[in-house]
């Protein structure tokens, strides 16, 4: 359609990449893999995202941003609507944002497709330290600073650092 | 109201009273590193609790929604079992408590996320990622504690007494639960499970218990009007309150 009103959808990717987790200031909402559809009718879009977690608190600020950020772009009605699935999963998140994750001091999730196993008192996935590349790591808790991360200690550089977890 | 919706009830209100339940923690648990994985369990499940609680308030009616449906319904109105409502006791009740729930949760899941209701299903698939996580963290510790100091394994076995009364409930479905998932299956899979677990855990399950059963149908103990007097005082004393 042409029409001078009508806002590129490319504008629209180029906000959301500049939108980013509250908790995880470093990745944008694209880096995560949880924007699904963006669709466009004339001044109305309605933007379809996923939640990492049931819980995680950072869905309504994100939500929020979306609105703010698309009202400013200049359509009249935006719409942010959630959908459950295909239920998100860690092999969504961009390789860009997997590098980011490690530069901001957090490990990212594994690259080989893992499943989250019952398997208990497992030897510790071999994860790589993001200070100082090691992988003599050991996990703390299976539970970090947030649902979505572990807590481990490096045995080389002895530091504590959070690894983003496979779901 | 109908089945449909009060089995939504039944799932939102076992995942929102044990989550609140948990939540109670927050600051005392016995590890800084455990505490953290409590309430994150406990977000997990009001996360999950918020799903069920949302797809309820839209078969609902307008006059329903997520909030009013956790904080503006009474005690007799919830239908969450008697097991989730009882008091945390010791760090040893509340983790063996965790495993019991998680237990069913992670097979009930499982039946569900093929349910042919979509939007029950795709909450089911989303809910077992984390509860896989859940079971494996509170199975560990019902084992590391069991089969632990003797003063923890005392414990652990005065909270197996304790709990035991409850479980039945679990696993004796309300009238309208039936149509949902198969009962005789997740019992099964639930009982071989515990067997395991506890068996590891060097812990005897008690052969002389009466069940404990009303929760489902909203005859609770009075530990249940105490947490909603906590948890629901905020909306009711500013009612359409938005944080
Ligand atoms: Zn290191």
């Amino acid at each position: 359609m042409v029409n001078s009103a009508t806002i590129q959808e490319q504008k629209v990717w180029d906000v959301l990449a500049n939108i980013t987790d509250p908790e995880i200031p470093v990745l944008s909402i694209l880096d995560l893999g949880i924007v699904r559809k963006v669709n466009i009718y004339n001044n109305s879009i309605t933007v379809t995202i996923t939640p990492t977690y049931s819980g995680c608190p950072a869905m309504d600020v994100i939500g929020s941003s979306i609105k703010m950020e698309l009202l400013a772009l200049g359509f009249i009605k935006v719409e942010v609507a959630s959908v459950l699935s295909p239920a998100w999963t860690t092999d969504w998140m961009s390789k860009a944002g997997k590098e980011k994750l490690k530069a901001y001091g957090i490990a990212p999730p594994s690259n080989k497709p893992q499943v989250c196993s019952l398997e208990l008192f497992a030897p510790n996935e071999a994860i790589q330290c993001p200070q100082c590349n090691s992988y003599h790591t050991h996990r703390i808790s299976e539970f970090g600073s947030t649902a979505c991360k572990a807590l481990y200690k490096c045995d080389a550089c002895k530091e504590v650092f959070d690894y983003f977890k496979c779901y | 109201m109908t089945d449909q919706i009060k089995y939504l009830l039944c799932l939102a209100d076992n995942a929102l009273i044990l989550g609140h339940r948990n939540s109670e923690w927050c600051g005392h648990g016995p590890v800084l590193e455990q505490d953290i994985a409590l309430t994150n369990i406990s977000l997990d499940l009001i996360g999950q609790a918020r799903n069920f609680y949302q797809y309820a308030a839209s078969l609902s009616g307008a006059d329903h929604n997520e909030d009013t449906l956790a904080y503006h319904r009474d005690s007799h109105e919830f239908l969450n079992t008697l097991l989730v409502e009882q008091p945390n006791g010791d760090w040893g009740v509340t983790i063996l408590r965790q495993f019991l729930v998680s237990n069913y949760q992670y097979y009930l899941y499982q039946q569900l996320q093929h349910n042919s209701d979509v939007t029950l299903a795709a909450i089911a698939a989303k809910a077992i990622k984390e509860v896989t996580y859940h079971l494996r963290w509170s199975s560990e510790w019902v084992i590391r504690l069991g089969d632990g100091t003797t003063e923890s394994n005392q414990r652990m076995q005065q909270a197996l007494h304790l709990l035991w009364p409850f479980t039945y409930e679990l696993l004796q479905p309300a009238d309208y639960e039936t149509g949902y998932i198969d009962v005789t299956k997740i019992k099964q899979l639930w009982q071989d499970k515990t067997n395991e677990i506890l068996a590891e855990a060097t812990l005897s399950i008690p052969n002389n218990s009466q069940p404990f059963i009303g929760g489902k149908t909203g005859a609770h103990s009075e530990h249940l009007t105490a947490i909603l007097n906590e948890m629901q005082s905020l909306p009711r004393a500013y009612p359409n309150t938005i944080w």
